[in-house]
């Protein structure tokens, strides 16, 4: 028999799992879809969101302040890297570019436990958020609850960035036909920088507002790197709409799965994953062009 | 660089593995990280014919590892099965197997999407083994008890239990791994696997049904990653679960990456490298768990400033030593022939097209009828009407836009007509994909150079002439790609018509623009193809190149049917004997050269109806 509470319970962790998945998926496909670029370090961003926050928070004991710190370190850490190395690959191969941006994972990854030793991290969430709520006909906590309201809200900004400004329009011109941008005389290096730096805070953010939610440990990220990829698959490489359809469908798999199985989870997110290989190659909003 | 003396390579690897028990103590190598080195190897060999090799990077070689390794491991503990190396083989069969499984998937996309979905495999195996499997596998437990070899001679027993005598052992199955490794890549089946890696485009033009080949690459692969996998279960006497994490997949690709790639020995330098720092910079420097982070900064540099690793390096440095010794060459090599060189020298012997069954089929050799592209609301080619007769020369001309290229493109079916037929040789081929259409005899050469950029020019060729000889898939793994009948010999005569001889072992980064153009026809000339079209064969060329090349082209149509798209019309009216004009997509008109210069719709088609 199906037990009800439980049920929408793990429906709303889906949610809150899929909104995470959505932000940091639109962030890897929008550096994809701009640069060209798989950026295989995605995961440790995420990771390396929620430690600077983690340290902003130790120092300041503001949830708030650790936000914005764990989102700007990633930022500027996500432009250095574009700065020093990435750039420098756009003209190689695409194996090229996975390599090396593989590599840095593995280097944000270990210079973290360097620091901070493999043992798990806590950022409790602030205190208005903490405790639960009744929903009345079942209790949950109520960080979780707002979560979906942060991202959502978050995905918003990114929407309004994309679609409703210059730099967005620039951008998602970009993902079309980066060289005919290019030629329009719009300096593309300079957007590839800015769209590196917004990528890697999408991921940043969502590794910090997450943090309250998991513990940290250095290689969180491997999985949701794992995740991602199986929404951006879904979803359609390069397409926003796609990595928030995608991160929902991700989301709600793995939590439902997980209710009845969860040594099950991934299989049906790679069965989904295939099933969309197998009848939309590009994926459910991809389109052609991008290869 | 493999080529040189028969064996050598094979005798200096089995040198070399007689010799490391001896040397390699004195270096501070124990014998278990010596055994963990030939498994990383062995298992690298597979992922660098992969990789390396035909240029797919997989982050998934964990899960066939693993499966491999817990087939082997469960038939020698729980299953009580007793022979240790038939254990082995069934558990490479196995991976083998769920590689073609694994590779029909992830094979229907390339690139990133290859490398995304790879990575999904690896951690779906690694979930499969720990919870849904645990009964079989263990789960986090994993496997321990896996008996050592050994093998009852009558007489006496012998055993490989641990240290240097398993050593015997995993050399042996080393050896005999890159003995199959160097039969793989020297025969007609690596040399298309380069192709694919260099121009999959290409390669599928030239008629090798790239996806079959793909295949197989990632099924060697598997066969390999899963034979290795067992090794390393029998090498513990225990099958750890942690063979199936992607940290698997990622070291062998970081070994592979420091060693080198595309040379069959780089994982196992790369791993020799790898667990020798991890043995130094924990113990000696004491730097505990950071040996991680600093192999990862080695990784990174590597990428970024020696991607060929280790052994490429080793290789370049060893060129740039030799080459240095040499004096500079006379003449450079890339200097066009004097003028006045017979590039069409009556010695060459002519290379007629090769007669393919037609069934008796004596009516034109092309026909097109009601061909329509349009992408969207752009109409590229409009109900057009075409046909050329066997032996025919046929300019195409237009003014740029008109769709002379977009026809190509339907005629060799690289992108499919919105509406019409195409009936080549009485065959319809409306809907077929390009390689099958080369396989009839259909061919092109490209506007653009499409070369297989990191082979050389003979290279080039023999890819091809395979596709001609050999048909469009066959899995001739072990034979020496010199011994496919007929292809030196083809090869040598596509070489002279280009003109190429001379150039024949210049890798193709090394020619001059004019030689890359011949090379581009003699692509498509090399699987001696009944029609060929020539898409703007004279691109780009100095006069002096023009007019060698059109003598070329002139002693190629000899016995052959062509088509030719080019915008210098006093060089194409000079070589064909009728033309077909194209505007906006149309037909304007059809005539012979004549007839066509002194058209009044033609001269307004290019100057914009000025004259009256």
């Amino acid at each position: 028999m199906i037990n009800w509470p439980n049920f929408v319970s793990q429906l709303f962790n889906g949610l809150v799992l899929g909104a995470l998945l959505a932000l940091i998926s639109s962030g890897l496909t929008i550096i994809y879809g701009t640069l060209g670029v798989l950026n295989l370090a995605h995961g440790a961003m995420f990771m390396l969101g929620g430690y600077a926050g983690y340290v902003a928070y130790t120092y300041t004991d503001s949830f708030i302040l650790a936000v914005i710190a764990g989102s700007l370190f990633v930022m500027v850490a996500g432009v250095v890297m574009e700065r020093v190395i990435i750039r420098h690959f756009y003209s190689r191969s695409d194996e090229d570019q996975l390599l090396v941006t593989f590599g840095i994972g593995i280097v944000m990854v270990e210079v973290v436990r360097f620091f901070f030793g493999s043992l798990s991290m806590n950022v409790p969430p602030p205190a208005a958020l903490s405790g639960i709520t009744s929903l009345g006909f079942m209790f949950y906590p109520t960080y979780r609850l707002a979560l979906v309201g942060i991202i959502a809200v978050a995905l918003l900004a990114l929407f309004l960035v994309l679609y409703r400004t210059r730099i967005g329009m620039i951008v998602r011109a970009g993902i079309e036909d980066s060289v005919m941008v290019d030629s329009l005389g719009i300096n593309v290096y300079r957007v590839f920088m800015v769209v590196f730096g917004i990528g890697a805070m999408a991921a940043g953010f969502a590794g910090i507002v997450n943090a309250p939610v998991v513990s940290l440990t250095p290689d969180m990220g491997d999985s949701i790197l794992v995740q991602t990829f199986v929404v951006v698959v879904i979803g359609g490489v390069g397409s926003f709409p796609g990595a928030i359809i995608g991160g929902l469908i991700a989301g709600e798999i793995i939590s439902i799965t997980s209710m009845i199985n969860p040594g099950y989870s991934y299989v049906m997110l790679f069965a989904a994953m295939t099933l969309v290989l197998v009848l939309r190659p590009h994926g459910l909003l991809g389109s052609q062009s991008r290869a | 660089m493999i080529k040189q003396r028969p064996f050598l390579v094979e005798t200096l690897t089995a040198i070399g593995l007689i010799l490391a028990p001896l040397i390699l103590p004195h270096l501070g190598f124990a014998p278990n990280t010596v055994n963990r080195i030939l498994i990383w190897g062995l298992f690298g060999i597979g992922f660098d014919i992969l990789f390396g090799f035909t240029g797919l990077l997989s982050f998934g070689q964990s899960a066939l590892y693993g499966t491999g390794g817990f087939v082997a491991a469960y038939l020698l503990t729980r299953a009580g099965f007793p022979h240790v190396v038939t254990a082995l083989f069934i558990g490479m069969v196995a991976a083998a197997a769920v590689g073609y499984l694994v590779g029909l998937i992830a094979l229907r996309r390339t690139g990133i999407y290859f490398a995304m979905i790879t990575v999904a495999i690896a951690e779906v195996f690694y979930f499969v083994e720990f919870n849904p499997l645990a009964e079989w596998t263990g789960g986090e437990n994993g496997l321990p008890g896996v008996p050592s070899p050994s093998f009852d001679l009558g007489f006496t027993q012998i055993s490989f239990s641990s240290g240097w005598s398993l050593y015997g052992f995993l050399a042996f199955w080393f050896f005999i791994g890159i003995v199959i490794g160097l039969r793989i890549i020297r025969s007609p089946v690596g040399a298309v696997f380069r192709a694919i890696r260099d121009n999959p485009l290409r390669a599928a033009a030239v008629g090798h049904n790239i996806h079959s080949y793909k295949l197989t690459a990632f099924v060697i692969a598997a066969a390999y990653a899963g034979f290795a996998g067992g090794l390393l279960g029998v090498m513990q006497a225990f099958m750890p679960p942690d063979a199936f994490m992607f940290h698997t997949s990622a070291e062998l690709i970081m070994m592979t990456a420091i060693g080198g790639t595309g040379t069959l020995f780089g994982p196992l330098v790369g791993a020799a490298v790898w667990l020798f720092l991890q043995d130094f910079l924990q113990a000696a420097l004491g730097l505990g768990a950071a040996w991680k982070l600093v192999l990862g900064i080695i990784f990174v540099l590597l990428v970024c400033f020696l991607r060929r690793g280790i052994v490429g390096g080793i290789h370049d440095l060893y060129l740039w030593l030799t080459r240095r010794g040499e004096s500079e060459p006379d003449a450079p090599e890339g200097v066009p022939l004097p003028l006045g060189a017979d590039v069409t020298a009556s010695d060459t012997p002519a290379m007629p097209p090769q007669p393919r069954a037609t069934n008796g089929y004596d009516g034109p050799i092309l026909q097109a009828a009601g061909l329509t592209k349009r992408y969207g609301g752009l109409v590229a080619n409009s109900d057009i009407d075409f046909t050329v007769n066997h032996g025919e020369v046929r300019g195409i001309i237009g003014p740029n836009g008109a769709g002379k290229s977009t026809f190509f493109k339907m005629l060799t079916c690289e992108v499919p007509p919105t509406s019409g037929r195409i009936v080549f040789e009485g065959n319809d081929i409306t809907g077929r994909n390009v390689t099958d259409v080369c396989q009839l005899g259909l061919t092109k050469s490209y506007q653009v150079n499409q070369l297989f950029s990191r082979l050389t020019v003979r290279e080039n060729l023999i890819i091809a002439v395979l596709g001609e000889l050999r048909g469009k898939f066959r899995l001739d793994m072990f034979r020496k790609i010199d011994n496919v009948p007929g292809l030196t010999e083809q090869v040598e005569r596509t070489l002279a018509m280009v003109n190429l001889s001379a150039r024949a072992d210049t890798p193709v980064t090394a020619l001059a623009y004019g030689e890359k153009r011949r090379l581009e026809i003699g692509l498509a000339l090399a699987s001696s193809p009944s029609l060929l079209l020539l898409d703007e064969p004279l691109a780009g060329m100095s006069p002096q190149e023009r007019v060698e090349t059109v003598k070329l082209l002139k002693s190629i149509s000899r016995g052959r049917t062509m088509i030719v798209i080019d915008h210098d019309m006093d060089s194409l009216f000079e070589l064909v004997e009728r033309v077909t004009v194209l505007q906006e997509g149309r037909v304007l008109v059809e005539g012979t050269p004549e007839e066509i210069k002194g058209n009044p719709a033609v001269q307004e088609a290019y100057l914009g109806g000025v004259l009256e």
